[in-house]
């Protein structure tokens, strides 16, 4: 940690703590929205930038965080108790569905993945008497804690938020801790890593299975944010916009995924004069940003703060040799 | 026992579809190491050039065949090579991923937006008259689907087995730096690959598109499927995804059937689990190393 990152840190969170204030109800739901995908991307960053598997499955982890929490809540159960199960089931589903997969090559927990999302959405369509099936739930109340309720949008920005920097601040602990640091080691060299006495592939599961877990506090935070879920606000399509998330903000960046879903979420928004044009416009710019620059947004800017500030390289022949 | 000869019918013959859009998927994988995400809008758009050849430019249906033809060899072979994957292959395969996940966005959408959102009633080519075979009815247009599939896939095999180009392209396929010191084009050789996906998606659009109408988002359904079918069946064997395509296209008729219209869709996802856990090199495939 560099010394201005805690300053730079708190301001960024008083940033977050005025942001909706004096703002409409509809900018502060698409600031709650931002927290919450942060929340699924910054999970999914956890098992794509530091783990290196991809996953096709986070909505559908949000899906079963949202549809445990919608019914639980709509059987008068906490919101706490039903995140807390919420968490828990897409940590036990990802341990199930990454069990199996990484004992095979690495590319086919994308592919499970892809597979169990699709299932899952047709779980939630077609079981109507639990689901609601296309009609999906409502009626699912917001929160409230020791009195104070979150109905209000402002307030339940105030929830959102506390919830995203709790979730930050066990992804900052997570990474730093030495069974962390132990993810990067193994991006950067598994087979060096393996020979340091690493479990490769629990420490890849636990790190899908956790991802998954953040995947389901986001879902959590959605039933009551929205109060109405149905099967296709978990469909593939969105795994595949929450990957695009990671991977545009920069995947292995501690604030990539905030920085993608900032992007997913708004671009929409100033790109609404463009009508209809809008995706067409985002994809040709992420196949764009893909070729120029892999690492993403962040991948990009510090290109270019390395083309002003060149950093401090004792002998470039050296990497050459390293390489080789 | 009519009604399941119907369904074994109809089912090898959306399969055989199914094989051509695997095919093209496992040649791409085996080439370049490029998991197309894009494979299904692939096979979607070829069919709307030809509606473009045919109701904008007003020319006949061949002709129209032949235009969709060559802009998928341009667009889909060349471009998708130089412009996507070529600059991307140094990066790794997950950069790759994303890039063609937004080319299947950016397909699609742009068909959407630029063609219609509806359904569009695309002509057959086949006569779609329907024989009666003990019992069974059996329609001309599957037969001849079928059959023109298999012949595309065995001349593909006969091609790459029998010619000397075809054998270059394998030696590419397994041990680039080997064939390039051998005097292979390396390049060149991938390039073919990529053009050969782009005619099989070409054919596959063809074919599917009189019986499915030609959509924006056919291509969600046909890229899973043609996932599915090259697991299944091996993802490094072609023999595998002709396999994995037939018997996902059966599963998939009979599943309709006998078991579940609602859940049709599941059956396939739930085989391509099953395999992953018991074979995961495919029922077909021969295990590469572990690479994790």
């Amino acid at each position: 940690m560099t010394r201005y990152q805690p300053i730079l840190i708190a301001l960024g969170i008083a940033a977050l703590l005025v942001a909706p204030i004096g703002q409409g109800n509809y900018i502060i739901y698409t600031l709650c929205s931002w927290l919450l995908f942060s929340i699924a991307a910054m999970g999914l960053n956890l098992t794509l930038g530091y783990a290196g598997q991809v996953s096709l499955a986070q909505a559908g982890f949000m899906g079963i965080g949202a549809y445990i929490t919608a019914l639980m809540t709509l059987n008068g159960i906490h919101w706490s108790v039903a995140a807390l199960i919420s968490i828990l089931s897409s940590f036990a589903v990802g341990l199930l569905l990454g069990y199996p997969a990484l004992r095979v090559q690495h590319h086919f927990l994308a592919f499970v993945t892809l597979a169990f999302n699709t299932l899952l959405f047709l779980v939630l369509r077609n079981e109507e008497e639990i689901t609601g099936g296309s009609f999906g739930l409502v009626g699912m109340e917001r929160p409230t804690f020791f009195g104070i309720s979150t109905d209000s949008n402002l307030a339940f920005y105030y929830f959102s938020l506390v919830c995203f920097l709790l979730a930050a601040a066990a992804m900052w602990w997570i990474l730093r801790s030495p069974w962390g640091r132990a993810f990067k080691a193994l991006r950067e060299n598994p087979i060096r890593a393996e020979s340091l006495g690493l479990k490769i592939r629990r420490q890849t599961l636990l790190a899908f299975a956790i991802g998954s877990a953040f995947g389901g506090l986001a879902g959590a935070l959605q039933t009551p944010l929205v109060q109405f879920i149905e099967p296709s606000s978990f469909a593939l399509i969105h795994s595949l916009k929450l990957l695009l998330m990671v991977v545009v903000g920069g995947s292995g960046f501690f604030f990539g995924p905030m920085l993608g879903a900032a992007v997913v979420i708004l671009l929409p928004e100033m790109l609404r004069f463009t009508e209809g044009y809008y995706l067409i416009i985002y994809s040709a710019l992420v196949i764009v940003l893909m070729v120029y620059s892999p690492n993403g947004l962040i991948g990009l800017g510090q290109k270019l703060a390395e083309k002003i500030k060149p950093r401090q390289e004792a002998r470039r022949d050296l990497k050459q040799g390293v390489q080789l | 026992m009519a009604e399941l000869i119907q369904i074994l019918v109809s089912g090898l013959a959306a399969g055989s579809i199914y094989a051509l859009a695997a095919v093209g998927f496992t040649l791409l994988w085996q080439a370049s190491q490029t998991i197309n995400f894009a494979q299904g809008e692939f096979v979607m758009l070829p069919a709307f050039f030809v509606l473009i050849g045919m109701t904008v430019l007003g020319l006949p249906m061949w002709t129209s065949i032949l235009l969709a033809l060559v802009l998928s060899l341009l667009i889909l072979g060349v471009a998708f090579k130089r412009l996507i994957v070529e600059p991307m292959l140094p990066h790794g395969t997950l950069p790759l991923v994303i890039a063609t996940i937004a080319l299947g966005l950016l397909l699609k959408e742009s068909v959407k937006e630029f063609y219609g959102a509806t359904a569009q009633p695309f002509p057959a080519i086949f006569p779609q008259t329907v024989y009666n075979v003990a019992g069974a009815s059996v329609s001309v247009q599957d037969i001849c689907n079928l059959v023109v599939s298999m012949l595309a896939i065995g001349g593909l095999q006969l091609f790459l087995n029998r010619t000397r180009t075809g054998r270059c392209m394998q030696a590419s396929a397994q041990n680039p730096a080997v064939a390039e010191i051998l005097g292979v084009n390396v390049k060149r050789m991938v390039l073919y690959t990529f053009l050969i996906n782009a005619a099989l998606a070409t054919i596959a659009s063809v074919l599917i598109s009189p019986i499915y109408l030609a959509k924006f988002s056919n291509g969600e359904t046909l890229g899973l499927v043609a996932f599915i079918a090259a697991i299944v069946g091996g993802f490094n064997q072609i023999r595998g995804a002709l396999v994995g395509g037939l018997l996902i296209g059966v599963i998939d008729n009979l599943s309709a059937v006998y078991i579940s219209a609602q859940y049709r869709a599941a059956m396939p996802l739930l085989l391509l689990i099953a395999i992953i856990l018991l074979r995961p090199q495919g029922l077909l495939g021969t295990p590469e190393g572990r690479t994790v």
